[in-house]
């Protein structure tokens, strides 16, 4: 009973605009408040997110003027803590959140398919090689090829913009790269990643 | 008997907010103010 009477006092003389208050109200009641939350969410950095967002609630009532003084100030901040744990589980139910631990690395599940600086490096030097090899080319056998890898041309579609048949398309393509391979083997080059 | 004790005893842990996490509600309610003008509250904040 002495507690509920201090607490009021205490209320009381905050809204009147006593700032010395609010401040032994938290202190008065930090540790049964954050254990309560604790014991409910089991994380200490959710259950200081809480505790703070609790008394921003509590402030912003009690400046409103909108609470109502029946000797129940804790069980009132209690509540608005309960609702808040309620709101961080629900948050948590529609937007997952999955830590790594020792046993288990979420890193090693989920991989990056993007190409380390390293590797990006060595296509981009693979892929200005190539250009240059494809330039030595026969000039038809160029053309297909490129519609062919470069713009991802269909052999009809090659056969029909260069007005050769379709089997003169893909022998065209078929010399390109045998022309292309010996070119990398007569100058020794290695084109891999 | 039915049993009354928390089945998880390491979730009966005394913890207390830091007092970073304290002073920052003191700083957040010495810099709100609330108005009343015409049956409006405004809240604003001096931060």
């Amino acid at each position: 009973m002495q507690t509920q009477i201090d607490d009021a006092f205490l209320v009381s003389n905050y809204i009147n605009g006593d700032e010395r208050a609010i401040e032994i109200l938290i202190n008065k009641h930090n540790q049964r408040l954050s254990s309560y939350i604790y014991s409910k969410v089991l994380d200490s950095a959710i259950t200081e997110d809480i505790f703070q967002d609790t008394f921003i609630k509590v402030i912003r009532t009690l400046k409103r003027g909108s609470y109502n003084e029946e000797g129940k100030f804790l069980p009132w901040v209690m509540r608005i803590a309960h609702n808040l744990i309620i709101d961080h589980f629900r948050k948590n139910k529609r937007m997952p959140k999955y830590e790594g631990n020792k046993e288990f690395n979420i890193f090693s599940v989920l991989t990056d398919d993007k190409l380390n600086v390293e590797k990006q490096l060595i296509k981009e030097q693979i892929d200005s090689d190539l250009e240059i090899l494809i330039e030595k080319l026969p000039k038809d056998q160029k053309e297909v090829l490129k519609m062919r890898i470069y713009q991802d041309m269909s052999f009809n579609e090659i056969a029909e913009n260069t007005e050769v048949s379709i089997n003169t398309a893909l022998g065209r393509m078929r010399y390109a790269l045998i022309n292309l391979r010996k070119i990398i083997e007569k100058n020794n080059i290695v084109l891999t990643n | 008997m039915e049993q009354i004790y928390p089945k998880y005893q390491k979730q009966c842990k005394l913890v207390k907010a830091k007092p970073q996490t304290v002073q920052f509600i003191l700083n957040y309610s010495k810099a709100l103010h609330i108005q009343k003008i015409r049956g409006m509250t405004l809240e604003s904040n001096l931060n």
